[in-house]
């Protein structure tokens, strides 16, 4: 903490020692802000996306669908006889047959509002819902199978899997657009400071030949991009999170292009940002500035 | 306090000098005379361990320089003071600050307050201590250089070519200021092709005369 507190605080004989540096500043200061707003939207991003996969996970795996045979003659009594085995399977927390209305809106996208379902051999659907402990999916289909004979049983597992591997990927790709993005501040810094140092290399040269440590010079350089970097990720975060305002925000939808923003614990990730901007451009300063001071005598 | 023994040094491949030795005693004070291109900055710099030898062993204060590390090498640095023959600045810095730049390094600024203003004064800066370098001439820059030099009361002053660019009243008051160092009991060496400066201080001193010329460094006799 003292530490932390003496280099914001600086030391103002040391800072004066070397001249400000114009350029290399306003581009520590814009690079710094300009990944911090990516890291914000990338780190929105993969949130999302990971919320996403966990809402379509829990709603795919706590329901399924059995679809009866379209047989008029036995539609009750196959409806009948699926109710009595569903209520008799374990882990089948409810099931309910879909009422006329609702299979008519199921099928109103794809046919029309003028869908005469009634003169149709639609077959009758039932929802099947999950207890938390969950039932046994193949067990279930036997049964079916033994005593109503076409039923079909759908757990979701043909849309769950490459949806669920869809999301994984793609919070798996904002990671790494979040890694790069880290990797891409420390080279942009690694460059400004270096330019710096080249910039001073005759200040750096008298103030070694008058006894300065190597800590001493460094300290003033490191303290600069440090500070410079934790400033400019600041703005940037500020800029992303007022982007994401813009967003229409609608979490009943699908959610992914909805759903963009942080939510609970996530909001520590704009609050980290700046200061992992500031140990990054710690980290990459000193090391440059000690590896061009060892050049020197 | 600065040992040179048998030293080796050259660029290029081309050596400018070997097995070449000089010390630097507690209260001595030479002069390093010598044609251009003699290697005198050369010497100077193995001196304050800005050059390192090709050969031999170059102790300051005791230590050999190839085993001190860079921390080493500015804490001893801080008991050598150094007029470059450049005289180089920060030239965003006041004179002033310039002056008290060695006691800035070192943690001790605080006692800049007490030196600094009569140290101006006694180089004649004390009107400029608040311009920056470029503004000065060069025989201020060189008082400016020698006051740095001089403002951590260091055990040796290395001076290059320190009068050159001064009238002879104030090179007639930087020697003196040398000369008060030395009786203190301070090292002092010092590069210069002015035999008149060295005439009008060896009689005054136990002052010795060293000539470097083709790569072998003698001690200069008494016509002088």
């Amino acid at each position: 903490m003292k530490a932390i507190l003496a280099l914001i605080v600086g030391d103002p004989q040391a800072d004066r020692a070397v001249p400000p540096t114009g350029i290399t500043a306003r581009l520590t200061v814009f690079a710094a802000a300009a990944m911090a707003f990516l890291a914000v939207i990338a780190i929105a991003l993969s949130l999302s996306a990971g919320r996403v996969a966990e809402r379509w996970a829990d709603e795919l795996a706590q329901s399924a669908t059995l679809r009866l045979p379209a047989d008029p003659t036995q539609a009750d009594a196959l409806l009948l006889s699926a109710l009595e085995v569903l209520q008799t399977t374990p882990g089948v927390a409810r099931a309910r047959a879909l009422s006329d209305d609702e299979q008519h809106a199921l099928l109103e996208p794809w046919f029309g509002p003028d869908l005469p379902l009634e003169t149709l051999p639609i077959p009758q659907l039932i929802e099947v819902i999950a207890d938390d402990e969950g039932y046994d999916s193949a067990g279930l289909q036997a049964r079916l199978t033994a005593q109503v004979p076409g039923a079909v049983l759908d757990d979701h597992r043909n849309w769950r899997a490459p949806l669920l591997a869809a999301s994984t990927r793609l919070r798996m790709i904002g990671w790494i657009a979040v890694l790069l993005i880290w990797a891409v501040i420390a080279a942009v810094i690694t460059l400004a400071a270096q330019a710096a140092l080249s910039a001073n290399a005759q200040v750096i040269r008298v103030l070694r030949l008058v006894g300065a440590r190597d800590v001493y010079i460094a300290r003033a350089f490191v303290r600069r991009f440090t500070l410079r970097a934790a400033f400019g990720a600041t703005g940037g975060v500020v800029l992303g999170l007022l982007v994401m305002q813009l967003i229409p925000q609608d979490a009943g939808t699908l959610g992914l292009m909805t759903d963009i923003g942080f939510r609970g614990a996530g909001w520590l990730w704009p609050a980290v940002i700046p200061v992992l901007a500031a140990i990054v451009a710690f980290v990459a300063t000193r090391a440059a500035a000690f590896a061009r001071l060892k050049e020197q005598t | 306090m600065i040992e040179l023994d048998k030293v080796s040094y050259g660029y290029g491949g081309m050596a400018l000098f070997s097995q070449l030795s000089l010390t630097l005693a507690p209260g001595s004070f030479q002069f390093l005379t010598g044609p251009s291109g003699a290697g005198k900055t050369t010497l100077l710099r193995l001196c304050y361990a800005d050059l390192h030898a090709k050969a031999g062993h170059v102790r300051l204060f005791g230590q050999n320089t190839t085993q001190l590390d860079r921390d080493g090498v500015a804490f001893a640095r801080r008991r050598i003071g150094v007029v470059h023959q450049d005289c180089q600045f920060l030239d965003h810095l006041s004179v002033a600050e310039n002056i008290a730049l060695p006691l800035t390094v070192a943690n001790r600024a605080h006692e800049a307050a007490a030196n600094l203003p009569e140290l101006l004064s006694w180089v004649g800066l004390g009107p400029q201590a608040g311009q920056l370098p470029p503004q000065l001439s060069g025989g201020e820059r060189q008082r400016a250089a020698l006051a740095r030099a001089v403002i951590m009361s260091p055990d040796v002053i290395i001076a290059d070519e320190p009068t050159g660019n001064v009238d002879w009243e104030m090179s007639q008051r930087l020697l003196t200021l040398l000369v008060e160092l030395n009786r203190m009991g301070k090292a002092v060496l010092i590069a210069t092709h002015d035999l008149h400066m060295i005439r009008s201080l060896k009689s005054d001193l136990n002052a010795h005369v060293l000539r470097l010329k083709d790569g072998q460094l003698t001690e200069a006799g008494a016509a002088l």
